[in-house]
């Protein structure tokens, strides 16, 4: 799917029972380095540029059919 | 060491426009959209080899269910990493029309709601243990799975009859029931269909398909861990005094109206009590259990830990929690920007905003942004997540993953689903995995090397 291919990292190890890795909740964990806010105006600016030029007929025609 | 098999679904939105007006129809979008997967697979119902199943849901929402995962921090990895092989289907129908001439921009977004009252999901799947009952389970679980909105909502911009309002969930208006079969029409908290996906006899499936779709980590990683802490807690027969609802769909919405955390939720019993409170209840009765039965899991202590650090939060001051809960942090926004531009709740800049906030492109996505400023924390690596767009779980999606890699090494016709796999041929074989925590079995070893000589 996603173009690169590798090598699926097997052990050699027979027994299923074998634990996984723990749950490393707090293993790569990336805290906000900065306020929400922080240079508000900057931050504004680009959520602008994301938001559609047309707003209103966007929001409008958003409509998704129903799912679960 | 105990284990649960975990798994998430979610279903995206999906939208073409020009200059904001609708362009290509939805249908037509999400076929395309397929088409580049329906080539590979001949078919809208794939699994890839990273042992995910890709297909277009009812209503043609393109639906993302991961492999099984055998933690809550797996979940996270490969939800992320359904929304990046989502993101490149994007990109290349996007260039299609391109090529093509076609007007139109493609957005996908992992949210839950349109503004015409649709609702899709991100459906939650615990694999349980048989031999207790369920309807004690179910019982025990939905006050918890009612009000863990306080810290699992999405946020939304809700528009009612009296204007429009901010409020903590995004599926909230969308439940009717506690707990049913049905799912589109009279949609419930927890889902009864029992399609375990594995040994029956052993195993049922708890369905939970309240939840909203969470962008931050934590969020995903805390309301799957502090869900399967609850479960384990009755499956062991902890003690818990379950503080039965009087209207699990009342308490829904009122908790998802009240941003304060302390709207209360009325109990059968005729008393009202905080719906942070009703958390706390269960945290507790989670640490008491612990204490007793498994003093020695730290995994299980970092949970409760994290969830008593997120409670304790919410009651102090919300907004200080604005770097890692969403509905915290699309209020913040939301605020920020009627500030600066004087303008209502009801406009419709502010429900592109909240829509954006969901958008899986890396590019326009605001919540992507937030996070690649530092404004909001990650539990997950971006390596980790390319990695899981290819590399299934060490779980039974491992021998799906090499079985589906192997076929097409040796360019063989196989058809798989959830437990079986089969190659197709002059004399086809199907192997059945019952236990999808069995990641290494020499079946499905000789099948694949049988693919290299028997050709």
């Amino acid at each position: 799917m996603s173009g690169t291919e590798r090598t699926t990292g097997r052990t050699s190890s027979r027994d299923a029972a074998e634990p996984d890795p723990v749950d490393a909740g707090p293993g790569a964990r990336t805290a906000a380095s900065r306020p929400l806010l922080d240079d508000v105006d900057g931050l504004l600016d680009e959520i602008d540029q994301v938001l559609e030029v047309n707003a209103e007929e966007f929001v409008r025609g958003y409509v998704q059919k129903g799912g679960q | 060491m105990r284990r649960r098999v975990f798994g998430l679904e979610t279903e995206y939105g999906i939208s073409c426009t020009v200059e904001g007006r609708r362009g290509m129809p939805t249908e037509d979008v999400a076929r395309r959209l397929f088409r580049n997967v329906v080539s590979w697979g001949r078919t809208s119902n794939v699994f890839l080899e990273n042992g995910s199943r890709l297909y277009l849901d009812v209503g043609s929402h393109p639906e993302y269910a991961t492999p099984e995962c055998s933690s809550a921090h797996e979940v996270v990895v490969h939800e992320r990493a359904g929304d990046r092989i989502l993101d490149d289907l994007r990109r290349r129908t996007q260039a299609d029309l391109d090529e093509e001439g076609i007007a139109g921009r493609i957005r996908i977004f992992r949210n839950n709601t349109d503004f015409s009252g649709n609702s899709y999901g991100s459906h939650e799947n615990y694999l349980v243990e048989r031999h207790g009952e369920f309807q004690p389970l179910a019982d025990a679980l939905l006050p918890f799975l009612v009000t863990r909105q306080i810290f699992a909502g999405a946020g939304k911009v809700l528009l009612t009859a009296r204007g429009a309002v901010y409020v903590l969930s995004q599926r909230a208006e969308h439940i009717w029931e506690g707990v049913s079969s049905a799912t589109t029409r009279s949609r419930p908290v927890i889902n009864s269909r029992d399609e375990p996906h594995a040994d029956a006899e052993r195993y049922r499936r708890l369905h939970v398909i309240v939840g909203d779709s969470n962008m931050s980590d934590l969020v995903t990683w805390l309301r799957v861990a502090s869900c399967d802490l609850v479960i384990r807690l009755v499956e062991e027969g902890g003690a818990l005094e379950v503080p039965l609802l009087e209207s699990a769909t009342r308490a829904i919405r009122e908790v998802s109206r009240d941003l304060s955390g302390r709207g209360a939720v009325r109990l059968a019993d005729g008393r009202d009590l905080p719906a942070i409170e009703v958390q706390r209840h269960y945290l507790e009765a989670v640490e008491r259990f612990l204490a007793e039965r498994h003093p020695d899991d730290l995994d299980a202590q970092h949970v409760v830990g994290e969830w008593r650090r997120v409670l304790t939060a919410l009651d102090r001051d919300p907004m200080s929690l604005e770097g890692e809960l969403d509905w915290v942090a699309k209020l913040r926004l939301v605020q920020a920007y009627q500030d600066r531009n004087g303008v209502g709740m009801e406009d419709p800049r502010i429900g592109m905003l909240d829509l954006a906030y969901h958008d899986i492109a890396p590019e326009s996505g605001l919540h992507q942004l937030l996070v690649r400023q530092g404004r909001m924390a990650s539990l997950v690596a971006e390596d980790d997540v390319l990695a899981a767009m290819d590399e299934p779980p060490r779980t039974r999606a491992l021998l799906r993953g090499r079985f589906l890699r192997a076929a097409k090494e040796h360019g063989r016709d196989v058809t798989v689903d959830w437990v079986h796999l089969k190659l197709n041929g002059e004399a086809p074989r199907t192997l059945m995995c019952k236990d999808p925590l069995i990641w290494d079995d020499v079946r499905v070893d000789r099948l694949i090397e049988e693919m290299a000589v028997d050709r």
